[in-house]
């Protein structure tokens, strides 16, 4: 098993090493005695025969049936009672709302911020409540133990209580096409104190940056996966040398990436697909702010400048 | 004692055999129609032999293709789109075109008349009729293979099947309905046929045990299947028509296709083990030359398993959102189903404990079964722990675990079962050398490839995963490298069964010392198996069964001249 880091994973750990142990135990018994049985009734003669003539032995069956049922059966409660205390938060945990979508994960925090990366504080309870917005995602952080689907229309949830400070990893256990094994998202464990200043700053990006600057850090972290931003293509078009440029769209015609056509892009993907690419992004609409696709199409703006006034070091894109 | 022989199977191998009448199933009749529109079970059991092969090779091919492109993280071969769709294939091709059908169509075809002492099955049109429409499934599988194949998983997990690009799969679908049906009616001509076909004195407990597997894996086949058939549809209506069923974007519950899906394909796994403990029971009383241990108890367990089969599905969903209290439900029940598998291990050992055990080819590939099965079964244990499951749930733990069951498991008895009625199916011996050889390449490398996947497992390494984290890298190659060293094996049993086919010795009628009644047959058996109907004794009874080396044997009655030379 991978290193604990959750107050619930030693108790995993524990079902998991009794179930390993009885196992190896049968296992052990089974192989050495097909070995011997092997070694000691071997045929040395075609058609001779063995010592042996009992057929049956029904005390012996009544034996090998009884010992393993109540041997699962004490696996089955060892595995049930981790499984109600996953299923069953402490009063108080913090609440932190998650969000599966192809191909990234979101984070609503109490005081409203979004984020990609997962921030919790050390032994703290967090309560996580999972939705997923297109098909089902499934939320795992193996350093923790625990999982659970993402699934679109319910809502589900799993609690955890980090134990040590440091970074994890989490990432999409339930199958959801091309970019599936980059589903991934950093989980970050604060030192006591260190998560209020953490989630004070990331909530409020605009104090200290940019608009350009703020929309770096969101393409960054919300578009990356999809998007380049040195003007190869990739699952999406390239944002760089796009902005008031003319682009062809899947039914030939053509359109003028101006603020309000980004804009309508990031928030109703499908109204208009560029040619050569599949209608596959998500909507990010009610997880962006106005203010924060306002700073998006700036940094794409930015981009564009860069690349129609190119420094010494690049190259001019054509 | 070696023949020689130009052509199969127009040469007369009965012929040769001194006494045996001129006339067996592969010389009946000649000509292609003789085979596609043949009625004999025989000739339908190869045909379903050689389809299901093939398809193993297809689906094979994409298992060698996904291994290699895990050799490093990120792209290796290809594309990330293109290995979702071979994991895809693999899944689907394996579980519908090979795993379920294999042994209860091709072996069980060929064997269960043979072995109740019947001339055929019950209903030999609707048995040929239930092979063309695998022959049907599979080409509808090719079909979608080249309309832009599918990426779902072999699962078709909705909504992600509902709205996917990619155009195969209606066409799947379509597929794993049609092959519902064939599965169907085989189950249903199996049971019509012990039931009614049974000769005088083949009571039920005279019946050989792989027709006990056989026949509680019919009952599933007939009460689980439909649902299959009805999922499958709906899907195809919501994907088509845009129904809301399990789409929560039309109002359904994505949940709810996962309960119907696991409805069928639970109890679907015990169609594709419990045909397989039927094989292992049969060639571990033959090659330990003993009255098989416990015939009851195995009996029983093979209908246990097939009952209780129907009561787990929900284990596949622990981590979906179902309730807790259903959730703990089925992990209790779960654990019911490992007692009759415990049962039928034990009582395997104790029919070897005080036997005369030969090591000859089905008898190693039976052995390999029984370790790789403990292996699987008790690998499901952890999984039916919750608080296990919870992190283990779609890892590489359980891609291992369903591999041993799956691959090791049925299709390693399934090798056992091929090797074991070889020479009944051809009339031919093949190179036990050879075959030993191939029992060593296929065990090592099954286990190289799957062992380091429960490794992989529990340190939270994903299923269907195209990039993974370096510290997996090392594990991955292990695994690639044991799955080309099971291609080797499977490589070397193509060549020396194939060459058999032509250069191999002539077998006997009896060359294992079964008393099962297939046995009485000659090899290979005449068109109507049976003039009269054998009197059926205990098929576990071997003490009139005497080695006769002249035809490297067994027969009945007298006791041979020289009995301590080995065959060839």
């Amino acid at each position: 098993m991978p290193p604990a880091a959750s107050t619930i994973a030693p108790h995993t750990d524990a079902v998991f090493y009794f179930i390993y142990t009885v196992s190896l135990f049968f296992f052990t018994l089974i192989v050495l005695l097909m070995a011997y049985f092997v070694f000691r009734y071997r045929r040395r003669v075609e058609g001779e025969r063995g010592p042996g003539r009992t057929t049956h032995h029904t005390a012996l069956e009544l034996t090998w049936t009884a010992v393993p049922l109540v041997l699962v059966v004490l696996m089955f409660y060892s595995g049930f009672r981790g499984f109600m205390n996953l299923m069953n938060p402490p009063a108080g945990a913090l609440d932190i709302r998650v969000l599966g979508q192809k191909w990234l994960w979101s984070f609503t925090y109490p005081n409203g911020h979004v984020d990609t990366e997962l921030h919790v504080p050390v032994d703290t309870p967090v309560r996580l409540t999972l939705e997923s917005n297109d098909v089902i995602h499934s939320f795992f952080i193996p350093a923790f133990r625990i999982k659970r689907d993402a699934v679109p229309g319910r809502y589900n949830r799993i609690w955890f209580q980090a134990t040590r400070p440091g970074e994890y990893l989490a990432l999409c256990a339930e199958y959801c096409g091309t970019q599936h094994s980059d589903m991934l998202a950093r989980v970050v464990v604060h030192e006591p104190g260190l998560y209020e200043k953490w989630l004070a700053e990331a909530a409020d990006p605009f104090r200290t940056r940019s608009l350009a600057e703020v929309g770096q850090l969101l393409v960054a972290k919300r578009c990356g996966g999809c998007h380049s931003v040195d003007g190869s293509a990739n699952i999406g078009p390239t944002f760089k040398g796009i902005y008031e440029h003319s682009v062809t769209l899947a039914d030939g015609s053509t359109v003028v990436a101006d603020d309000n056509y980004i804009r309508e892009s990031i928030l109703e993907p499908r109204a208009k697909i560029v040619r050569g690419y599949e209608p596959v992004m998500p909507t990010f609409k009610g997880q962006l702010k106005d203010r924060e696709i306002t700073a998006i199409i700036e940094y794409i703006k930015a981009l564009s400048d860069e690349a129609t006034k190119p420094r010494s070091d690049e190259g001019t894109e054509q | 004692m070696k023949a020689v022989v130009s052509t199969f199977p127009r040469s007369h191998v009965a012929a040769a055999e001194a006494g045996a009448a001129g006339d067996n199933y592969l010389t009946h009749a000649h000509g292609i129609r003789s085979w596609l529109f043949t009625i004999d079970h025989k000739r339908i059991g190869v045909m379903y032999l050689v389809s299901i092969l093939a398809a193993f090779l297809l689906g094979g091919i994409f298992a060698i293709l996904v291994r290699t492109e895990l050799l490093t993280p990120g792209p290796t071969i290809v594309s990330a789109d293109n290995y979702n769709r071979f994991f895809t294939l693999h899944g689907a091709i394996m579980v519908f075109l090979v795993i379920i059908p294999g042994i209860p169509a091709a072996l069980g075809n060929f064997v269960l008349p043979i072995m109740l002492g019947a001339k055929d099955l019950a209903f030999p049109r609707l048995n040929l009729f239930s092979y063309h429409l695998w022959v049907l499934g599979a080409l509808l599988a090719v079909l979608a293979i080249v309309t832009g194949s599918v990426d779902t998983g072999w699962t078709f997990y909705v909504p992600y099947a509902t709205t996917t690009g990619m155009g195969g799969v209606v066409p799947v679908l379509l597929g794993a309905f049609v092959l519902g049906f064939s599965s169907i009616f085989t189950g249903l001509n199996f049971i019509v046929t012990i039931h009614k076909l049974r000769p005088p004195g083949m009571t039920w407990f005279r019946l050989p045990l792989f027709l006990w597997a056989l026949y509680a894996t019919a009952v599933i086949q007939i009460l689980a299947t439909p649902v299959l058939g009805v999922t499958v549809l709906l899907l195809i209506v919501e994907r088509v028509l845009g129904l809301g069923i399990f789409q929560p974007g039309l109002g359904g519950d994505p949940v709810l296709y996962q309960h119907f899906f696991w409805f069928y394909s639970h109890p679907a796994v015990y169609i594709m083990i419990l045909p397989a403990m039927g094989i292992v029971s049969e060639i571990v009383s033959v090659f330990s030359r003993k009255h098989i241990f416990g015939y009851h108890f195995i009996a029983f367990s093979s209908i246990a398993i097939a009952l209780f089969g129907f009561f787990v599905w929900g284990h596949h969903m622990f981590v979906s959102g179902q309730s807790n209290l259903v959730t703990t439900i089925f992990s209790l029940l779960t654990y019911s189903v490992s007692i009759p598998s415990a049962v039928k291990v034990f009582n395997w050992l104790a029919t070897m404990h005080g036997g005369s055990i030969s090591l000859r080819t089905p008898m190693l590939y039976t052995l390999a079964f029984i370790f790789i099965f403990g292996i699987g079964g008790l690998t499901g244990l952890f999984l039916g722990a919750l608080a296990a499951n919870v992190h283990l749930h779609d890892t590489y733990f359980v891609v291992a675990h369903f591999h041993y069951v799956m691959m090791g498991g049925t299709l390693i008895a399934m090798i056992a079962g091929i090797h074991y009625w070889w020479p009944k199916m051809t009339g031919r011996m093949y190179s036990e050398r050879l075959g030993q050889l191939s029992f060593a390449a296929v065990f090592l490398g099954f286990n190289l490839t799957f062992f380091p996947q429960f490794i992989m497992g529990s340190h939270g390494m994903p299923r269907r995963y195209y990039n993974y984290p370096p510290q997996f890298e090392f594990l991955h190659q292990l695994s690639t490298v044991g799955s080309y060293l099971m291609t080797v094996g499977f490589v070397l049993i193509a060549v020396y069964l194939l060459h058999s086919l032509f250069a191999g010795r002539r077998a006997p009628a009896n060359p294992w010392g079964g008393a099962t009644l297939e046995w009485h047959c000659a090899s290979p058996p005449p068109a109507h198996n049976f003039d009269e109907p054998p009197p059926a004794g205990d098929p576990y009874d071997f003490n009139d069964l005497e080695y006769d080396a002249r035809i490297g044997g067994y027969v009945y009655g007298t006791r041979p001249v020289a009995a301590d030379s080995e065959p060839t």
